[in-house]
């Protein structure tokens, strides 16, 4: 297990330097810079604010004092010629720069305001598409073919299709509209935090559920289920003890891409519920040419999506002993 | 793998007790932020539309920016929220000379700022000292160019890259006693005092920044501005601020005309949807909203809260003259003849836009409004519309066969139209499109791009024809028509005039108002005649504002200041409503 998880480290690194390299070479390659306005600024002026914000360098340095960990500009430190008030910066020191559209902040106080927000969204949604989700599931295989079976199916499969923008407009003119009951969007309040939840989670409960029920019916026709109802354990034990903890395993593996899929695709739930979380960064950030934040929010995203990842190979591992992690003792 | 169900496995415990410690980490956390993000509604709540980049007047450009800073901070001069007349800022009172070219103003002895420090004049030399350094890199130091000396701080350096000239001995700001400023222009500025009220031109507090400077060293930047360091003199104080959802202000009760302002706390909300921000104010969350979708409109306009005033701000296309065939004036005429403007206002529109003849949109007094050539439309003699677009489209063939194209000479080559990424800009191109290819046989291809690529495009005159707007800064024709000078920053057309030049130039040193306006309208006239530019319609504003509240005023640049804004009892709302 250290060792599954050191390899993991390793790659974890190399994974975020290959994507830091790649995107800071793509949003440079886009044309437009952050400080272009339906105004054009006069060369002089221009020529300031490029110098100010080291526009005007050439790439590679630029580059140099993303990553650091040597801070290159007037502070640098005094052997390259700077003042040496600040010596170091950039990625290596955990520094994500100042971003360019929101000037009053840095790129590090913009996700340490937003990604909570997400989170929060993203967990709540997670736990009632996980939770409906099972539920449904396992109780559609238990009774196969029967009319839950098929009730479940149908609104599984129309949840899945249905885009979650759809799902959020529909929840609104119900719950909002029509029943007055909850916030047509905003952020501030649990109540805020309901309908913006629903209609992420929706495709994925559905899609959980589809994989419960497909996982519980094939362990419930293995041997030891057959052994365990033979013993004349009721049904309830066979399926919550034994059939459950085999039968969510495609859920688990589903997990980490599900966690991945609810945190960078809230950004169009964000919109329309307008919560100030990090999915509307990530793609502000990219149509203003916020250099900064947008490779800030993309490494954050690479991050959370590698470790999801990763935790979701553990728990699989440490639910089904039988599955080896990354070729150890191969 | 325990398979009796007696005890669970260490392992099993472990990922139970790894899945239970999430979970309560969850509900922790959400609890935590329910209740920290808790916040009372305010008095009144209005839609900003997008985060405002800074609360550094040095720093920003954009509308949403301006609106917040203004109701934070106070410039010399404020502006009449009906007539946008300037009236007494943080200056009470101001003098100009005979020439108009020495202004002195007298600031109120009982201005403060929020940490309790007298507003002087040594504090507007300093703002405006920092906003004209090329070393604050401030995209907006231009709008002090008209004061002497001002142009050569702002962009000449040294090779250290410091101002190459002396503030105080060559710009004309300056401090006469604690209270008093003078400054002087290179020429009369008929709208210098509309400048004044800009917000780039609002003041900063020197103490706090350099304070700040000394205290935070490197992130001092990020540090001034935080709400609880922020020191500010307008009729009210950032109290929160939360980024991509709302600002939240409170009145400032040491502000020296508290007594008058009547909100006691405003949300300035960030929301980007305009679906997502109709529904709020639909809700009743938000009192004030803008920019409306124009599917919409049509349904919105029946409404008692729905506010639509002619708006400081012109829709047309421009025409890469360094292409050809449109270096041609009369194929860049044919084709602003060929455009069913009516269609683009009523069907597509729908908001009350006004059809448009010319580069500068309605709304001033005493100027003539020069037209491009075209058949006049309504009243006694005139042909009605159709008729009127078919004369007009009869002459463009004629110019276009003139030019050397169509049925007798070459065929006319494919045009690209060029637009930014929107509904409305996509829908008028249609329009535009399917005229020229139905009346003058012209292939017209449309080409759609994202906001930054868009610019950039019409910035090296990658275009054929390329979709425009202009708005204007202060209420003057000045605002429009400088656009255009040759070589202007912001001409994007590739066209130039020696005598529009000259004429912009000698209406800036034109001292005699009515005068300045006849030269300003001679030179419009070279622009509609030349027609590197296709007029096509002028902005109306669009608000839906609740009804209760008072204060608030169609007109030509859409400003609301809140410190106007008072919610209305009974009585008044049935005498506004009776006023309708």
């Amino acid at each position: 297990m250290a060792r599954f998880l050191l390899r993991r480290l390793a790659w974890f690194a190399i994974t975020l330097w290959v994507v830091m390299s790649l995107s800071f070479a793509l949003m440079r390659a886009v044309p437009g810079g952050p400080f272009d306005g339906e105004r054009r600024l006069s060369a002089a002026i221009e020529r300031n604010v490029a110098q100010r914000y080291h526009l005007d360098w050439p790439l590679w340095r630029q580059y140099l004092q993303y990553t650091g960990p040597l801070n290159l500009d007037e502070g640098r430190a005094g052997f390259l010629g700077g003042n040496g008030t600040r010596r170091f910066g950039g990625l290596l020191t955990g520094d994500l720069g100042p971003s360019f559209k929101h000037r009053d902040y840095t790129v590090n106080q913009i996700i340490a305001e937003s990604l909570p927000i997400s989170m929060a969204l993203g967990i709540a949604a997670m736990a009632w598409a996980l939770a409906l989700g099972l539920g449904a599931g396992v109780l559609s295989a238990v009774r196969r073919g029967g009319k839950i079976d098929v009730g479940v199916r149908l609104i599984a499969t129309l949840g899945i299709a249905v885009p979650n923008f759809v799902v959020a407009s529909l929840l609104i003119l119900v719950f909002s509209f029509g029943a007055g009951l909850l916030p047509v969007a905003g952020w501030g309040s649990a109540r805020h935090l309901v309908l913006p939840a629903l209609a992420l989670g929706a495709p994925f409960a559905a899609h959980i559920a589809r994989l419960a029920r497909t996982g519980m019916l094939e362990v419930l026709s293995q041997d030891h289920i057959r052994t365990a109802r033979a013993k004349g354990l009721p049904e309830r034990i066979v399926v919550l003890r034994h059939a459950l903890r085999g039968g969510v395993l495609p859920v688990v593996s589903y997990l980490g891409p599900a966690a991945a899929g609810i945190l960078t695709g809230s950004l169009v739930i964000e919109r329309i519920f307008a919560i100030p979380g990090t999915g509307t960064h990530f793609v502000n950030s990219a149509l203003g040419r916020d250099y900064t934040l947008a490779m800030g929010v993309t490494l954050l995203y690479t991050a959370l999506v590698y470790t999801l990842n990763t935790a979701v190979d553990v728990i699989y591992r440490l639910l089904d002993p039988r599955i080896e992690l990354g070729g150890e003792g191969r | 793998m325990s398979v009796s169900g007696a005890l669970p496995t260490p392992r099993a415990l472990l990922s139970i007790l790894l899945m239970a410690l999430l979970g309560l980490g969850a509900l922790l956390g959400l609890g935590r932020l329910a209740r920290s993000a808790r916040l009372q509604r305010a008095d009144f709540v209005f839609n900003n539309g997008s985060d405002v980049s800074s609360l550094d007047p040095a720093a920003v450009t954009g509308t949403p920016e301006g609106r917040l800073l203004r109701a934070i901070s106070e410039g010399l001069v404020i502006r009449d929220p009906r007539s946008l007349e300037p009236m007494g800022g943080a200056a009470h009172s101001w003098e100009r000379s005979e020439d108009g070219l020495v202004w002195t103003f007298h600031l109120r002895e009982d201005a403060r700022w929020t940490n309790g420090d007298p507003v002087e004049a040594a504090d507007f030399v300093f703002s405006f000292e920092r906003l004209l350094d090329p070393a604050t890199a401030a995209p907006y130091a231009y709008q002090l160019y008209p004061v002497v000396g001002a142009r050569a701080y702002n962009t000449e350096v040294d090779e250290a890259g410091r101002p190459a000239h002396d503030f105080a001995d060559t710009v004309g700001i300056r401090k006469l006693a604690p209270l008093e400023l003078e400054i002087r222009l290179e020429a009369s500025t008929p709208y210098f005092l509309d400048l004044l009220a800009f917000h780039a031109l609002l003041p900063v507090n020197r103490r706090a920044l350099e304070e700040a400077r000394s205290r935070w060293g490197a992130s001092w930047e990020q540090e001034w501005l935080r709400p609880e360091n922020i020191v500010t003199n307008g009729a009210f104080r950032v109290l929160e601020r939360r980024l991509g959802d709302r600002i939240r202000l409170v009145r400032n009760r040491d502000y020296w005309d508290a007594d008058s302002v009547a909100l006691e706390s405003i949300d300035v909300l960030a929301i980007e949807n305009q679906a997502t921000m109709l529904n709020l104010y639909l809700t009743g969350e938000v009192d004030w909203i803008e920019r409306l979708a124009p599917s919409l409109v049509p349904r919105l306009r029946e409404r008692e809260d729905y506010h639509a005033e002619p708006y400081l701000g012109a829709y047309f296309y421009r025409f890469n003259v360094t292409r050809a065939p449109f270096g041609d004036v009369r194929i860049r005429r044919a084709l602003a003849l060929a455009v069913d403007r009516r269609a683009i206002c009523d069907l597509v529109l729908k908001g009350g836009q006004g059809v448009s003849w010319g580069l500068v949109p309605p709304g001033f007094d005493g100027y003539a409004y020069p037209r491009m050539a075209h058949t006049e439309r309504g009243g006694e003699e005139a042909m009605d519309e159709e008729q009127a677009l078919a004369a007009d489209c009869e002459e463009a063939r004629a110019l276009i066969a003139e030019a050397g194209f169509g049925p007798e000479g070459e065929p006319f080559p494919p045009i690209e139209l060029h637009y930014n990424n929107a509904e409305s800009h996509r829908e008028i191109a249609l329009v535009v499109a399917e005229r020229w290819q139905r009346e003058l046989g012209i292939e017209v291809l449309l080409l759609n791009q994202e906001w930054k690529l868009y610019l950039g495009t019409q910035r090296n005159l990658g275009y054929d024809i390329s979709r425009s707007s202009w708005i204007g800064d202060y209420p003057d024709p000045n605002t429009f028509l400088d656009v255009f000078k040759t070589d202007g920053e912001n001409n994007r057309t590739g066209w130039g005039n020696a005598d529009y030049d000259r004429l912009i130039e000698a209406a800036a040193a034109e001292p005699d108002l009515e005068r300045r306006l006849e030269v300003l309208a001679e030179a419009e006239g070279i622009l509609l005649e030349e027609l590197p530019i296709l007029p096509i319609y002028s902005y109306v504003t669009q608000n839906l504002v609740h009804p209760r509240l008072g204060g608030f005023w169609g007109n030509l640049q859409d400003e609301h200041p809140p410190r106007f804004f008072y919610w209305m009892d009974d009585e008044e709302l049935a005498r506004s409503r009776a006023g309708l």
